[in-house]
């Protein structure tokens, strides 16, 4: 297999005494969708503010695309091609909805014309044509999600970091944020998504990592992982698994 | 394609240019010099206040020691003149680079550290007080005496015997002030320097270098700072170190824009004119006592901060960028 997009080895990270990610390994390869999974606090978001320069890791290497990221600025690895999205959204209140796009726009296009057109078609690509001059401070908590998405495609990368941008939506704007994820896909971005969506990340993913107290403790396809007690356990508590597997067993 | 943006790009140009025409023709209808000096120090507030809006308005960093540029601008001007001789229009040149340097030296070193609100206030204020301390001990500024700019009236030595002249190079600064604000609001390092405002993580998320942006911004705005502060010396031809680097001016220029609306062009314009026709009413009314106009300058703030929180300009933009829940 070729060498990954995507390579975190060996990552730590503790705050204080509580150590958020423990030895975490994992690749992204170009052109996948990766899901990365696991119960609130887990470590999920430390992981992607640490992968993308926000956060310095205790040990471990990151590379991406080829380079050592470890220790380099947000903006840098940004524009290297690595854009995060925070998982609560962090709009450009005062700005409208196409001038924070812009921002994104603009690590690629110099020229305000430029930066502005290309924050339109993002926009209207992702279903935002209506709200394009809106300030972003009244968005629905749909529009923001959407928006955090569209900033971070504008800048053009090789590899987005979804952070639960599904999270709050209703079923029918899932089914859009699905849609749109696998477009941007189809057009040769690498996605690695943090859901707790499972149906979407089940319907999307072609590899899932599973994160718990900070260690990864599962990687494999949607139906590995559907299948796999630990993960089961991580979410539902110590035994759930084989308990859901005796109710199974009865059902049959 | 983008009608609302463009048109108000377009507004702004145009309202610029009745600006400009206006500002040609007021000397020729103000003949007496107690207006023309009215008005020089209109511009002179508005120039100091763009300086302001620059850094606090669009970029967001609220600095409370613009002092530390505009007295830095002064000192250079005049003591290059007085010790050394050199011509104060070469003097104003070199005293925007200086206040530009200060403004530098000062961001490195509270960027760097990452200083941000009420932090990066203070520090900027203690800046411009250590500054006011040296200025007062070192000799060549003339210590606390203060330094006198021999009077010799001729447009080559940037003296006016008519006020004209002085009127027209504060009007050439307050235009170049607003081309600066309106070239952040249409070009990457202002859409950078207001999506730090916003919010810098975000900002560096989508690969703003914030540092750099902000350190562009406080010695851009420093060197604006610092030109008021050569022609505030050329104007008076004395300084002590209390006028250069006192707190006077670090909190006049930062009401100008607060009042007249941070982040906008013509926001230290208008800020400018409102505070100082309430203030010359007010000295009308009231008589010259000490201290009337920061009393009043307080009042008006707090007025301002509770019916206007977005400043003058505010009112107009309130009704274009009404905030309305939108359903996706
Ligand atoms: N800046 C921080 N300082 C201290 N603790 C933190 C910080 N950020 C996250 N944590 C802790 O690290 C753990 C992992 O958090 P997080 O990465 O947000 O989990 P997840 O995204 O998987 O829900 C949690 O226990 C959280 O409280
Ligand atoms: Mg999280």
């Amino acid at each position: 297999m070729s060498e990954p997009l995507l390579d975190v080895r060996h990552v730590d990270k503790s705050f204080g005494g509580l150590r958020a990610i423990a030895d975490v390994s994992l690749s992204v390869h170009q052109g996948e969708i990766v899901a990365l999974i696991g119960p609130n606090g887990a470590g999920k978001t430390t992981l992607f503010a640490t992968v993308a320069g926000f956060l310095k890791p205790d040990a471990g290497a990151i590379g991406f695309f080829g380079h050592d990221i470890l220790g380099s600025t947000p903006d840098r690895i940004c524009a290297l091609g690595l854009v995060r999205t925070f998982q609560i959204v962090q709009p450009f209140a005062g700005l409208t909805v196409r001038q924070n796009i812009a921002v994104g726009a603009h690590l690629r296009h110099a020229g305000r014309r430029e930066a502005l057109e290309l924050a339109d078609s993002v926009g209207r690509r992702l279903g935002m044509a209506a709200l394009l001059d809106r300030p972003a401070i009244g968005l629905t908590v749909a529009a923001r999600k959407r928006l955090e998405l569209a900033r971070a495609l504008a800048t053009e990368p090789r590899l987005l970091l979804l952070d639960e941008v599904m999270a709050g939506l209703n079923p029918t704007e899932i089914d859009e944020i699905v849609a749109m994820i696998r477009a941007i896909r189809d057009e040769g971005v690498t996605v690695l998504l943090i859901e707790h969506v499972m149906q979407a990340v089940m319907s999307l993913a072609e590899r899932i990592y599973v994160l718990n107290n900070g260690a990864l403790i599962a990687e494999g396809t949607p139906a590995a992982i559907a299948a796999n007690s630990a993960v089961v356990d991580a979410y539902l508590g110590h035994g759930a698994a084989g308990k859901l597997q005796a109710k199974q067993v009865r059902h049959a | 394609m983008m009608p609302s943006l463009r048109l108000s790009g377009q507004r702004a140009l145009w309202a610029m240019a009745g600006v400009a025409i206006i500002g040609v023709v007021l000397p020729l209808l103000l003949r007496s010099d107690f207006w023309l000096n009215f008005a020089i120090m209109v511009l002179f507030f508005t120039v100091l206040g763009q300086a302001w809006n620059i850094l606090g308005g669009y970029g967001g960093q609220f600095s409370f020691g613009h002092a530390a540029f505009f007295g830095t601008g002064a000192y250079v001007t005049a003591v290059l003149q007085v010790k050394f001789g050199i011509n104060p229009w070469l003097g104003f040149v070199l005293a925007g680079i200086g206040g530009g340097l200060v403004g530098a030296a000062i961001g490195f070193l509270s960027f760097r550290y990452g200083l941000r609100g009420s932090y990066f206030a203070l520090v900027t204020l203690a800046f411009a007080e250590v500054l006011r301390i040296l200025a007062n001990a070192a000799a060549f500024t003339g210590g606390g005496v203060g330094t006198l700019i021999p009077l010799k009236q001729t447009a080559a030595n940037f003296q006016f015997v008519d006020k004209t002249g002085f009127y027209f190079v504060i009007f050439a600064l307050m235009l170049i002030g607003l081309l600066l604000a309106y070239w952040l609001e249409n070009s990457r390092f202002g859409a950078r320097l207001m999506a730090i405002r916003e919010n810098e993580d975000a900002a560096r998320a989508l690969g703003v270098n914030a540092f750099a942006i902000k350190l562009g911004a406080i010695s851009l705005s420093g060197a604006l700072a610092g030109l008021a502060g050569a022609f505030y010396a050329q104007y008076f031809l004395y300084l002590d170190p209390r006028l250069a680097y006192g707190p006077g001016i670090s909190v006049e220029a930062l009401l100008v824009p607060i009042i007249g609306g941070m982040g906008t062009i013509f926001g230290p314009l208008l800020g400018a004119t409102v505070l100082h026709v309430v203030g010359e009413i007010a000295r009308k009314v009231m008589g010259d006592a000490v201290g009337l106009n920061l009393a009043l300058y307080g009042m008006v703030l707090v007025a301002m901060v509770l019916f206007l929180p977005n400043g003058i300009a505010g009112l107009a933009r309130r009704q274009r960028l009404k905030p309305k829940e939108e359903r996706l």
